[in-house]
C-alpha cells in the first residue's frame, strides 16, 4: 500500500477538480458558504436574545474547509460532522429550521429538546436518509463510530463512502487513534478530515503535538495523506474529491489536512485572550474563505456582483423564514424526557413525587408479624 | 439431549444466531483463527468467514465504537473483550456514546459487548473483575449475567436480538465447570427476568452469576445443618432489574440477603436494598443484609483472593445471623 503524502492540490494528471466545477456548482458552494455565515449571524442575534438555550459555536473562517469537503460526497455517502462543520451538515441537507429549532431547544426539534445545537443526524439505508450523523462531544469518538459505518458498506458491498471531521485537538484522543489504525487495518472506505484551526479551546496545536503537521500522522497509520489551504474551497473540494474517489476504489482510508484558523472563540462566551493580538484581525482581512472565493468567482469566472447579491438576498429571505418558523415552533412537554430510553421498554416511569405518578408501589400494607422484633438484640452492620 | 457446558451454550447461541441472521457478526481480539483466549468463538471463523468473524486490533474503543457505527446501519454486532476487566478502556464509547445513542439522536444501536468475567480463578486484578456496577448505574444499557448454562444460551440469542446494547457478562469460572441441557428448539429467555433457583420460606438469597451456585450451597448447608428453609433468586439480568420477583421473594420470606462477588461500596446489593426498603419495608422482619466482595482490588494469592471474595461459609453465616433476628 505504502502511504504517500501530497502538498498540493493537484490532482492526477494536473487536473484540478475544483476549478473544472461547472460555473452553476461553483455558485452553490458559494451558496453554502454564504449560507453558514448569515444562519450563524442569525443564531448570534437570537443568543444575544437569549433564545438560544446553550453555547453556540462558530465556524468564521472556515466555512471553506466544511462546504467544499462534504460537497465532495454523493447523497448516499454518510458524513460525520464537529462543531465547527454547520456547513458540512447544510450540504448534506440538515436544514435551518432543523437547526434554530435545536439550539432554540424546541420540542419540534430533530432531537426533541435531548441534545444541543448540531448534534443531530439522519442516517440509514441510503436514499432513505440524507446522510450526516451527529456527533458527541468527547473528542475523537465519532472516529471509531464511523469506521462501523463504513464496514457496514463493505460487508454489504454499498457503495457508499463515510467523511468524518475531527479537530486539532481530537487527534491527541485515544478514540481517534485507534479509530483510524482500525478504519486503516480493515482498509475502509474512510476519509479522515483534521481541520486544523489552530486552538483546540485555548490550546494552541504546539501543545497538542510535537509532530511539525498532523498530516504526518498518515505515514505512522500507513495511510494516505494530504494537506491543503482549507479557506481555499476549490482546493478543498479537489483534495476531498480525490480521497472520496479512492475510498469508492477500494483504495482505503485518506487523512486530509485542512488549513484553517478559528476567527471565534471555542463558543460564544469565549474572549479568545490566548490568541497574540493581530492574529485573527490579519485572518480576517487576508484569508477569509468568502472573501478569497468572491474575487475567483469576479476576477477569474467573471460572475456579475449582482448575480452574487442575488444569492445573498435569497439566503437571507429563507433564514429569515427559518427563523420565523422555529421561533413559532413549541417547546418540549415535560413527560417526553421519560421516553424512548431504551426500544423496550419506551417509557419509563416517572418518580413516584412527580405530580400525577403512580404512588401504588408504596406499600402501605404492614406485614403480619411486623414490628414484633427485639431491639435489644442488636443488629449486624 | 448431551449435556454441554456454559461455554458451549455460549458458542451455541452465537452459531445459532449467525446462520439465523446474516446481520449477525463479530469484532474482537483474537476471536477468529485463534478463537479467542477461552476458545469461545472457536470455529465459527472457519464456519462464517474472516468478513463477519473479525480479529482485531488491541483497540476496546475502535471495536465498541465500530460495532456502534455498524448497528446504527443494521448489523447486529457481538464484540468480545478479550477480558471484561478491559471494558474500561472503552467505558467512553458505551456510556457516552452507545448508550445515548437512542435517547439522544434516536439511532438504534444493536449490539452486544460479552467478556469473560469474575473471580475465584487466582487471575489477579485485571482479569477477575466485575464492573457490571458501573454499566447498571448508566440508562440506556442493559446488563445480563447469567448463572447457569441453559441461561447462557437463552440469554445470549436475547441480547442478540435486543433493539439496544447488551452487556453480556459471562462467568469465566463457570465456563468450563457448569453444564446444562439446552431446551430443544429456538432457546430464548427473556432479558429483565429473574428465576427462583431454589423455592424456601424462612430467608431469600438474591445473587447472580457464579455466586448463585454459592448461594445454593449454603441453602443446602442451612437446610441439613440448621433446618433453615432458603430462597435463591438468580436475577440474571442486573439492567432492568426484576422488581417484581425481588418483591415477591421479600413478601414470601420476609429476610433477605444479597450476595454478590463485586465490590461492597456501589455495587448492585445497595441498590436492591434501596427497592426494597422503598416498596416493601414492611414486609420486613430483618434489614437486608450483604455478603460481596470486600473494597479490594482483587489480589492473585489464592489465601488473598479467597479471603476477599465471598465464600459459602460466609453466606451461611449471614444467613443463620438474618433468620436469627
Amino acid at each position: 500500500m505504502g502511504s504517500r503524502r501530497r502538498r498540493t492540490s493537484d490532482g492526477p494528471g494536473g487536473q484540478h477538480l475544483g476549478e473544472m466545477l461547472p460555473l452553476e456548482r461553483k455558485l452553490e458552494l458559494y451558496y453554502w458558504m454564504r449560507f453558514t455565515r448569515t444562519l450563524e449571524e442569525r443564531l448570534v442575534a437570537l443568543y444575544r436574545q437569549t433564545k438560544v438555550v446553550g453555547g453556540l459555536f462558530r465556524s468564521l473562517g472556515q466555512e471553506a474547509d466544511a462546504v467544499g469537503s462534504c460537497y465532495a460526497l454523493e447523497s448516499r455517502d454518510v458524513m460525520s460532522p464537529l462543531i465547527r462543520n454547520m456547513g458540512a451538515m447544510l450540504v448534506k441537507g440538515a436544514t435551518p429550521v432543523e437547526i434554530l429549532k435545536q439550539y432554540m431547544a424546541k420540542g419540534d426539534s430533530p432531537t426533541r429538546g435531548r441534545e444541543l445545537n448540531i448534534h443531530f443526524g439522519d442516517v440509514g439505508e441510503a436514499g432513505k436518509t440524507r446522510g450526516f450523523l451527529g456527533q458527541i462531544s468527547p473528542l475523537g469518538d465519532m472516529v471509531p463510530v464511523m469506521a462501523g459505518v463504513t464496514m457496514s458498506f463493505k460487508m454489504r458491498r454499498e457503495d457508499r463512502v463515510g467523511l468524518v471531521y475531527v479537530g486539532d485537538g481530537a487527534t491527541s484522543t485515544g478514540a481517534f487513534h485507534e479509530g483510524i489504525n482500525f478504519a486503516a487495518v480493515q482498509k475502509l472506505p474512510l476519509v479522515v478530515i483534521i481541520e486544523n484551526n489552530g486552538y483546540a479551546y485555548s490550546t494552541p496545536t504546539a501543545k497538542q503535538t510535537a509532530a511539525k503537521q498532523f498530516v504526518d500522522k498518515a505515514i505512522g497509520y500507513g495511510v494516505y495523506g494530504e494537506q491543503v489551504d482549507g479557506n481555499d474551497v476549490l482546493a478543498v473540494y479537489d483534495c476531498t474529491k480525490r480521497a472520496v474517489d479512492r475510498a469508492r476504489a477500494g483504495e482505503g482510508v485518506s487523512l486530509l489536512e485542512f488549513m484553517t484558523f478559528r476567527r471565534k472563540g471555542h463558543a460564544e462566551h469565549d474572549n479568545q485572550s490566548y490568541v497574540p493580538p493581530g492574529e485573527i484581525e490579519l485572518w480576517a482581512a487576508e484569508n477569509d474563505p468568502i472573501d478569497r472565493y468572491v474575487r475567483v468567482l469576479l476576477d477569474r469566472e467573471k460572475v456579475e456582483q449582482a448575480t452574487l447579491d442575488e444569492i445573498d438576498a435569497r439566503i437571507v429571505r429563507e433564514v429569515d423564514a427559518a427563523t420565523d418558523e422555529a421561533e413559532a415552533a413549541p417547546l418540549p412537554q415535560p413527560l417526553d424526557a421519560l421516553i424512548g430510553v431504551y426500544a423496550d421498554p419506551p417509557v419509563e416511569k416517572p418518580l413516584w413525587y412527580r405530580e400525577g405518578a403512580d404512588v401504588s408501589s408504596l406499600g402501605k400494607e404492614r406485614a403480619e408479624g411486623w414490628g414484633t422484633w427485639d431491639a435489644s438484640k442488636g443488629g449486624p452492620r | 439431549m448431551a449435556e454441554i457446558t456454559y461455554l458451549e451454550a455460549i458458542r451455541e447461541a452465537l452459531d445459532e444466531e449467525m446462520a439465523r441472521d446474516k446481520n449477525v457478526f463479530m469484532l474482537g481480539e483474537d476471536i477468529g483463527a485463534f478463537g479467542g483466549a477461552f476458545k469461545v468463538t472457536e470455529g465459527l471463523m472457519a464456519k462464517y468467514g474472516e468478513a463477519r468473524v473479525i480479529d482485531s486490533p488491541i483497540s476496546e474503543i475502535a471495536i465498541v465504537g465500530a460495532a456502534a457505527g455498524a448497528a446504527h446501519m443494521g448489523m447486529r454486532p457481538v464484540v468480545e473483550m478479550q477480558f471484561i476487566d478491559f471494558v474500561a478502556n472503552a467505558y467512553d464509547m458505551l456510556t457516552n456514546y452507545v448508550a445515548t445513542a437512542r435517547y439522544r439522536a434516536f439511532l438504534p444501536c444493536p449490539m452486544v459487548v460479552r467478556g469473560p468475567s469474575g473471580g475465584y480463578v487466582r487471575g489477579g486484578p485485571f482479569h477477575s473483575q466485575n464492573p457490571e456496577a458501573g454499566f447498571v448505574h448508566t440508562p440506556g444499557l442493559k446488563v445480563v449475567y447469567p448463572a447457569t448454562a441453559e441461561d447462557a444460551k437463552g440469554l445470549m440469542k436475547a441480547a442478540i436480538r435486543d433493539e439496544d446494547c447488551v452487556l453480556f457478562f459471562e462467568h469465566k469460572y463457570l465456563y468450563r465447570r457448569i453444564k446444562g441441557v439446552m431446551p430443544a428448539g429456538d432457546h430464548v429467555v427473556p432479558i429483565g427476568k429473574a428465576r427462583t433457583a431454589r423455592e424456601g420460606r424462612d430467608l431469600s438469597i438474591i445473587t447472580y452469576a457464579a455466586t448463585v451456585h454459592k448461594a445454593l450451597e449454603a441453602a443446602e448447608q442451612l437446610q441439613t445443618a440448621h433446618g433453615i428453609s432458603t430462597e435463591v433468586v438468580d436475577l440474571r439480568t442486573l439492567a432492568p432489574l426484576d422488581d417484581e420477583a425481588i418483591f415477591n421473594t421479600v413478601r414470601k420470606t420476609n429476610r433477605v440477603l444479597i450476595v454478590h462477588e463485586d465490590t461492597r461500596t456501589g455495587g448492585i446489593a445497595g441498590e436492591i436494598t434501596a427497592r426494597i426498603n422503598e416498596s416493601c419495608f414492611a414486609h420486613l422482619d430483618a434489614p437486608v443484609l450483604r455478603v460481596t466482595a470486600h473494597d479490594i482490588p482483587l489480589p492473585y494469592a489464592p489465601a488473598l483472593e479467597d479471603f476477599v471474595l465471598p465464600q459459602v461459609a460466609d453466606i451461611v453465616t449471614a444467613a443463620r445471623r438474618l433468620v436469627a433476628w
